[in-house]
């Protein structure tokens, strides 16, 4: 049942001529930025050469490119869960799967992996993007699937977050300000935390990210993104569930 | 309908508030299979938010529902396989095509993958739906719109359908083949319907039951409430006459 709505959704984004357009300009932003940035590389290479334990292509190319994704999804991601239960609700089709011998957590699991399988698409093309760097320098691959893996559960993080939001509302283009307030507001705390001796930017998603940015795989980062999307989703659930009763 | 019909749906004093005013005050509702039961009453009268209640989209504040012996809130999946139901609203994702659509709704109700196909075509010929299989929901008119509503509550042959207002923005003829339709439906399956429309139920229902205010106030054949008015009345004065006597009744000068 999970597997019937995730692909639902899946089919009715790629339905939509704007998630094309989209896609396509995605593919091209990314795409000049990676040329803007291999174009930087290759002019200090010559003297990246002298120093002594100079970063590689990856390091200096791909891994910025990466976080640069990071803060994409961080603008994009609420603009596509904003659909995902706002609308249902808006438009009364949320009738048909509450009154389907389904449970709410079906409904919203099926909703996760189908917009997160969207987005990992996306990791997925730019990641290979990047990829291509390997045909003129030696790539270190562990660094581009550490950041490849940080971003797909970013996304998770991103997706149960906006999710919530958009079960609280009818309106998505409420759920979608809401969601892009809440991700700025936590990236937000990232950066002004940043230097400073306390802890705050432990609560911000980005500074998680931060270490599988650099090729560090912290068991913390991942059980912190793997805590932040399970704790929106069982909130989703519930809030589903209240529908019954607040109507 | 004989007492050994088996019954199909049993509701027991169904209460649902909205804030502090109750929408709907301990209504009991039964059904046997082959019947078809038309709820009447004026807009607002809770008829919705009970059909919602037997569907299972809302929760009842008090109360007790039994699908096919399956409490509906007990044993949610098994009651809700038994359940065909229409909103007021058709619930259609306007960009799928009908043919997609309808599959994904008997897939969501659980219908085995290889009886599929044969449900599909059953159901698209039930309601006339044949030419516009490949087209777009949102393309189609409103009452192709609502014929599409009525093949996802019947798609899966429920016991139960569960039909508000059914035959709202139908054309004559629409109208006359849905009801058609409706009669099929009450000889295999139970269904409910609620409905403005006087002659619909004196042509489709076996049973009436009249609602004001979030109560019944009258329940019998549709024979009966014919005889309530000494046979000579026009449905509709009949029903005038028994929400007014009812109103009467509430309030004693």
């Amino acid at each position: 049942m999970i597997r019937l709505i995730a692909l639902k959704e899946l089919r009715s984004l790629f339905a939509a001529p704007s998630t094309w357009l989209m896609l396509g300009a995605l593919q091209f932003i990314f795409a000049w930025l990676f040329l803007v940035r291999l174009d930087a590389f290759l002019q200090v290479q010559a003297q990246l050469a002298q120093v002594a334990n100079a970063p590689g292509a990856t390091q200096a190319v791909a891994a910025p490119l990466f976080n640069v994704l990071a803060l994409i999804l961080m603008m994009l991601t609420p603009i596509f869960t904003m659909r995902l239960l706002a609308e249902e609700r808006r438009n009364q089709t949320l009738a048909l799967l509450l009154t389907a011998p389904i449970s709410a957590t079906h409904i919203v699991l099926g909703k996760f992996f189908g917009l997160l399988l969207f987005l990992a698409l996306i990791i997925v093309s730019c990641t290979a993007m990047l990829l291509t760097l390997a045909a003129g320098t030696q790539l270190d691959l562990g660094l581009v699937l550490g950041n490849a893996l940080g971003l797909l559960l970013l996304a998770a993080a991103y997706v149960a977050l906006g999710l919530y939001i958009s079960a609280l509302t009818v309106q998505p283009m409420v759920a979608a300000v809401g969601a892009l307030a809440a991700l700025s507001g936590l990236w937000l705390v990232e950066i002004s935390a940043a230097g400073s001796e306390n802890n705050w930017q432990m609560i911000a998603p980005t500074s998680h990210f931060h270490n599988f940015n650099v090729g560090l795989l912290n068991s913390v980062d991942a059980t912190y993104f793997l805590l932040f999307s399970i704790a929106f989703l069982l909130l989703t659930i519930r809030r589903v569930n209240n529908n019954r009763i607040y109507g | 309908m004989s007492a050994a019909t088996p019954l199909t749906l049993s509701a027991r004093n169904l209460i649902r508030r909205s804030g502090r005013r109750e929408l709907v005050h301990g209504i009991s509702l039964e059904l046997r299979h082959g019947e078809v039961l038309g709820l009447l009453g004026h807009n607002g009268a809770g008829k919705s938010t009970t059909l919602q209640m037997i569907a299972g989209a809302l929760t009842p504040h008090s109360g007790q529902i039994e699908i096919c012996g399956f409490d509906l809130v007990r044993q949610p999946d098994q009651a809700k396989a038994c359940i065909g139901f229409l909103p007021e609203n058709p619930p259609l994702y306007r960009d799928m095509r009908v043919n997609d659509y309808l599959v994904f709704v008997a897939r969501l109700r659980r219908v085995a993958p290889g009886r599929i196909a044969d449900m599909l075509a059953q159901a698209m010929q039930r309601c006339g739906l044949q030419e516009v299989g490949p087209k777009i929901i949102g393309t189609l008119s409103k009452g192709y719109q609502q014929r599409v509503g009525i093949a996802q509550a019947i798609i899966h042959a429920p016991d139960i359908v569960i039909l508000d207002e059914p035959t709202v923005g139908l054309d004559p003829a629409q109208i006359r083949d849905i009801r058609a339709l409706i009669r099929e439906l009450g000889d295999a399956h139970s269904v409910i319907l609620s409905t403005h429309l006087l002659d619909e139920v004196e042509s489709v229902c076996d049973r009436v039951e009249i609602m004001q205010d979030g109560r019944l106030i009258y329940s019998g054949s549709s024979d009966d409430m014919q005889q309530y008015g000494d046979g000579k009345m026009k449905l509709e004065e009949v029903y005038i006459r028994i929400t007014e006597n009812h109103v009467s009744e509430e309030q004693p000068q």
